[in-house]
């Protein structure tokens, strides 16, 4: 088989991807492009920002084995890759930190971004701060006030968050108002986006700083199992931690990669947010890829217990990679990402974010009917302090 | 020859300028569009702009986004903004109709369809806002099938080199944005328009219409006499939106023909048609 080396020059991974924008971001896109083109094979660039991944986000994280709730499942081994130790507590700041780096060579000095749960706009108000930078973060006004203690984090860091009560007053909502904010101060101003989503090169360049999961993960692999392992699992809203994990694996085709959904309160319901599953292609924010939408193509609005996944587009390389049999998708509900969540506190003593919780429930069921001698490597993607009022809040509790 | 192009033909024999409105399909209800762009046609329209409501349309300022929102409500889709035009075709065979709005509706509905039941309605134009020239060889292709326009966008971070190329395929009109920003924003630059249209006629033959930011008859008129039509959208939502039900067509003609007096004065033309 052909090594992979997608997207193409025009940021097309088969039908998917591309540049869906109106004319007057093209320029902007355009010039990204150019400059990111520049330095992604840039030995200083590629030196400066490894530094600070190592000492300022504190990178390598560690793949650790959950040698008790292996036992306790009965099955294969499951070893974490530990992106929730990082500085901010998730594999966001990968991004933010390479995207801010680029920005600062590109002599801009306000970086906006959109955020849902807040963990992006966390991120990207802490690499602002770090390099001196002017930061607004857009996020829906229902965002908002379910997630109080991020907003004020970020005010903390020093950025401004602005409320977006158009449409749904979520995430998708926010990424629109960024990308108005984006058309209209185009010449000072770097957006920063969070995921593998929007127009190109943003897929690609997000995929490409988040990539440093992966290219850890093989090489501690090899180090500490002597071996790669059988299956990579990992959650997908926008996908960035997935792809970030499974991109160096690629044409590694006896490395299986699972990507983990939103099922919400059911793929049966309309309260989901499993976009490869139930989704049909189409366009929004800049690329075409799968979309929850109804039979006009207007975007749905979708559900899950965790904000991080609550999407209802995906990063247009997952929808490639599922047509070509790549990757494969799966779905967990609320109730069974609830329930790993508690798990993994109860056996391991580590707390995961509820995005991440997905992808933990998967490995669960799917280590059950494997041999103990085969490896799932989770992608635990962030931790869970920021979900602390959620899960009490499900649980019935009062804090 | 089609309307589009017969119009501005017209227009350039009697020393005049078009006047576009933009409506968006099924605000404040469905009832109301046809209704609205019979009135906005006595009131000086030469071609209608009709916006399909979409719920995500980054491209747009809070008005547009609201007047989507109205139509949404109703659950009006492409189809219903297509019978809306083939109804208003019962009264009126000679105004150009140009559908405007995002991909993802086209995209549901798939493109050789969509162009297919757009001719069938008797569309003249479309503008996709997030299609760009790069992305549609062949949605082109479908449309032209059907002898129905394809027409872009320019706008003023445009360099030159892709106004020529988008120059190559664009038909009916171009639609230059005024300003860097979304619909209704308010800080248009008028010398800057006007350097940056004499660049453009030296790469387009089309006749150049220019929107965005134009809220009153100073502005209408003084971009009448840079460009060869005049698209206003949000202004005339704004009266959609703040008119009671029983004057919304009142109020909307009387805009429109206070704009189209703005217009025609410049051009030593006192009439209004």
């Amino acid at each position: 088989m052909k090594a992979y080396d997608l997207p193409d020059k025009q940021g097309h991974f088969g039908p998917y991807g591309g540049v869906f924008v109106a004319e007057t971001l093209i320029s902007a896109l355009d010039d990204l492009r150019v400059q990111y083109e520049r330095y992604q094979n840039d030995e200083k660039f590629q030196a400066e920002f490894a530094d600070e991944l190592n000492h300022y986000v504190g990178r390598p994280s560690p793949i650790y084995h959950a040698r008790r709730w292996s036992a306790h499942l009965g099955g294969a081994q499951i070893l974490l890759k530990r992106e929730d130790l990082n500085h901010t507590g998730a594999h966001k700041v990968n991004n933010t930190v390479g995207q801010a780096l680029l920005a600062r060579r590109m002599g801009k000095s306000r970086i906006i971004a959109e955020t849902g749960a807040g963990q992006h706009g966390v991120a990207s108000a802490t690499v602002a701060a770090r390099y001196g930078m002017e930061c607004v973060v857009y996020m829906g006004a229902e965002d908002v006030k379910r997630q109080a203690t991020n907003v004020y984090r970020m005010k903390l860091l020093g950025a401004t968050v602005v409320p977006v009560e158009s449409g749904s007053r979520t995430l998708k909502d926010a990424l629109n108002e960024a990308m108005r904010d984006w058309v209209t101060n185009v010449e000072n101003t770097f957006y920063i986006i969070g995921t593998v989503a929007g127009p190109h090169p943003y897929p690609m360049m997000v995929r490409d700083f988040q990539t440093v999961i992966g290219n850890e993960a093989k090489k501690q692999m090899q180090d500490e199992y002597g071996r790669q392992p059988d299956a990579l699992i990992a959650c997908v809203g926008g996908g960035s931690n997935a792809i970030g994990l499974f991109y160096p694996y690629i044409n590694d085709e006896n490395v299986r990669m699972i990507g983990v959904e939103a099922a919400g309160k059911g793929i049966e319901t309309d309260q989901h947010a499993a976009t490869l599953m139930k989704g049909r292609p189409g366009v929004l924010h800049g690329n075409r890829t799968y979309l929850i939408q109804d039979e006009n193509g207007q975007i749905i609005e979708t559900h899950s217990v965790s904000a991080g996944l609550d999407y209802p587009g995906v990063g247009p390389e997952h929808a490639w990679l599922k047509d070509i049999g790549r990757a494969s998708y799966a779905a967990v509900t609320d109730d069974e990402a609830l329930d790993a969540f508690h798990t993994l506190c109860r056996y391991e003593g580590i707390m995961p974010a509820l995005e991440s919780s997905h992808a933990l429930a998967y490995a669960a069921r799917h280590a059950q009917t494997l041999d103990k001698d085969k490896l799932l490597l989770v992608n635990l993607s962030g931790r869970g302090d920021k979900d602390m009022a959620t899960v009490a809040e499900m649980s019935g509790i009062k804090l | 020859m089609n309307r589009i192009a017969t119009t501005f033909t017209a227009l350039k024999a009697q020393n005049k300028k078009a006047l576009i409105p933009f409506i968006t399909a099924g605000d404040s209800d469905p009832s109301m569009t046809v209704p609205l762009m019979r009135e906005l046609v006595k009131a000086g329209a030469d071609i209608i702009e009709l916006g399909v409501p979409f719920s995500d349309p980054m491209a747009d300022g809070p008005t547009i986004q609201r007047s989507s929102e109205r139509a949404l409500k109703h659950h009006v889709g492409l189809r219903d903004v297509m019978d809306m035009v083939a109804e208003f075709r019962k009264t009126d065979i000679n105004t150009p109709v140009v559908l405007m709005g995002y991909a993802n509706p086209v995209e549901a509905m798939g493109q050789e369809n969509f162009a297919a039941k757009a001719k069938e309605c008797d569309v003249d134009g479309v503008l996709i806002v997030d299609y760009p020239p790069e992305e549609c060889a062949s949605w082109v292709k479908q449309l032209n099938r059907y002898e129905i326009d394809a027409i872009f966008l320019l706008s003023p971070t445009t360099p030159p080199k892709r106004m020529e190329q988008v120059a190559k395929m664009a038909q009916g009109y171009i639609y230059y944005v005024s300003l860097k920003g979304v619909t209704g924003a308010s800080h248009l630059d008028l010398s800057e328009v006007s350097n940056m249209l004499t660049q453009l006629r030296s790469f387009i033959s089309i006749p150049i219409g220019v929107g965005f930011g134009i809220r009153d008859g100073a502005t209408a008129k003084a971009v009448s006499v840079l460009a060869d039509a005049v698209v206003v959208g949000s202004r005339i939502i704004e009266e959609i939106e703040k008119s009671p039900k029983t004057e919304v067509l009142a109020n909307v003609g009387n805009l429109l023909k206070s704009l189209r007096n703005a217009i025609d004065e410049s051009h030593g033309s006192a009439s209004c048609r």
